[in-house]
């Protein structure tokens, strides 16, 4: 019956949860699905991370090249992120170019490792001018049950995190690049932002980390991406329902803990992974 | 054809203060073929927006108890790429969330913005271009809303509708749009670092000048609505 019903009149349908405070999957509107974090689950690649939200799960690797750095930033490395939505993921995502979904969410990454600084691109510079590492971030989603925003940077930054670089040195004679495979270095971290994404429907409940189905019926979502000295870096909101200063407030009140907690569990798993 | 021209002479901006907003001209149906258009200049940054519908739809992208909404951004130079593909998602959104889009079901609205000048603020002027065409073109609304881009300069100071030489120097940009009834946020996009209380006074020095821009939109309309009775 209540399948039934969720089917005819799904908006109905949530709208009777939301009355009770509680959603159809149990949670309360503040709630958070439970997170889980797999750190160097790539053995091939330089860092890497499979994270869960919930049912969404994203898969991050880092692969790192050696490259020519621009003329006009000689002292400044790359971070290229990509993330990909594939048929896999989702009956929405249809094979061949990249979805919108997929450009956009791809960009937000871009922006959000530009705004935050959590890596400082001077720090990819091997020889000014030269040579440089260019870090190629693939984020892959497996499974998409809403929020990929938030997945792809919890899977970004550990996977950051996870980075161990061969130290490179120039051979003065041929001047071709040496690397010592022996000798790795981790990458120096500067922030660590977290997103959190909220949802509003009908206009007037707002709950966290919305699922697939909460996201196809919210009126409005709004993403909020902040760093560990308590700045934000990212506040996204595409349209949708208008909110208020207060409301907006209480969003970056809660995206602060919420980040914090993330951070918790990003050391405890990077400090549990042998190396 | 008749232009209808509008200038925001209230708004313009001196010397002294840093907290108004550049001088806002807006024309209105200078285009011919679209349904509506618009051209909205804050500044020197210039931005040319058409409208086109409510029309047929691509079978495909049809929705059939709403309009589908489809703005294509065109940037001044090279082809649109990812960067432009958030925009026109954002451009989308905020026009979706204004347009009674339920009042024409199976249709579509497209929606075309040229940028022909960028100098700064560059998001803003292409909300209230897409706004203002929407006007013009008699799409079914149910308020306005008008954009307001702020940036914050590494000393603490804000600096409203920023041109492009304080947006390189600022250490965050934010824009803002706001609907034209209550005065809340529709749309927020930033970039760079900045502390919630930054934002909370960002937030309150764009909403009060967003009202400006609203009631300038308003006089534009009137001042049309007078001269075609």
């Amino acid at each position: 019956m209540a399948a039934d019903f969720k089917t005819a009149q799904p908006v109905e349908y949530y709208r009777r949860f939301l009355k009770e405070d509680v959603r159809p999957d149990g949670r309360e509107l503040g709630e958070i699905r439970h997170t889980t974090l797999n750190i160097g689950s790539i053995t091939t690649a330089e860092g890497s991370a499979l994270v869960k939200l919930g049912n969404t799960t994203v898969i991050c690797g880092i692969k790192a090249e050696l490259c020519n750095p621009t003329a006009e930033e000689p002292k400044k490395g790359f971070v290229v992120p990509n993330v990909d939505l594939p048929p896999l993921c989702s009956p929405r995502f249809r094979p061949g170019p990249p979805s919108e979904q997929a450009q956009v969410v791809s960009q937000l990454m871009a922006d959000i490792i530009e705004n935050s600084g959590v890596v400082a691109l001077e720090d990819l510079c091997i020889v000014e001018g030269k040579l440089c590492w260019v870090l190629y971030c693939d984020m892959m989603c497996l499974d998409y049950d809403g929020n990929v925003v938030d997945t792809c940077v919890i899977s970004l930054l550990a996977a950051l995190k996870n980075v161990l670089l061969p130290e490179v040195t120039v051979n003065e004679e041929t001047g071709s690049p040496v690397t010592d495979v022996e000798k790795k270095l981790p990458l120096n971290i500067r922030k660590c932002p977290v997103a959190t994404t909220f949802g509003v429907f009908d206009d007037h409940y707002l709950f966290t980390d919305p699922t697939n189905e909460e996201e196809c019926l919210a009126t409005g979502v709004l993403t909020v991406v902040t760093t560990e000295d308590n700045k934000i870096c990212c506040m996204h909101k595409p349209g949708g329902t208008a909110l208020s200063e207060s409301r907006l407030q209480d969003c970056i009140n809660r995206a602060l803990t919420r980040a914090e907690e993330v951070r918790k569990l990003i050391d405890e798993t990077i400090n549990s992974v042998e190396r | 054809m008749q232009r209808y021209y509008s200038v925001g002479s209230n708004m313009a901006a001196t010397d002294e203060t840093s907290a108004l907003l550049r001088s806002f001209e807006c024309e209105q149906n200078l285009l011919s073929r679209p349904d509506g258009s618009a051209n909205v200049r804050q500044g020197d940054t210039s931005v040319l927006a058409a409208v086109y519908g409510p029309g047929e739809v691509k079978m495909s992208e049809e929705i059939i108890d709403k309009a589908t909404l489809k703005v294509i951004f065109k940037p001044k130079i090279g082809l649109p790429g990812c960067a432009e593909k958030l925009q026109e998602r954002l451009l989308r959104n905020t026009c979706e969330s204004v347009v009674l889009a339920v009042l024409h079901p199976r249709s579509g609205v497209n929606i075309v913005l040229q940028v022909i000048q960028d100098s700064g603020s560059l998001l803003s002027c292409c909300i209230n271009a897409a706004c203002m065409a929407l006007v013009d073109s008699a799409v079914p609304m149910k308020c306005l809303v008008s954009a307001v881009t702020c940036a914050v300069m590494e000393e603490g100071r804000i600096v409203l509708d920023p041109d492009s030489k304080q947006e390189k120097e600022s250490s965050a940009v934010l824009t803002f749009a706001f609907d034209s009834r209550e005065n809340n946020v529709v749309t927020c996009s930033t970039k760079g670092c900045y502390t919630p209380e930054k934002y909370q006074e960002c937030l309150s020095a764009c909403g009060a000048a967003s009202r400006n821009i609203s009631s300038f939109f308003r006089q534009a309309v009137e001042r049309r609505m007078s001269k075609e009775l």
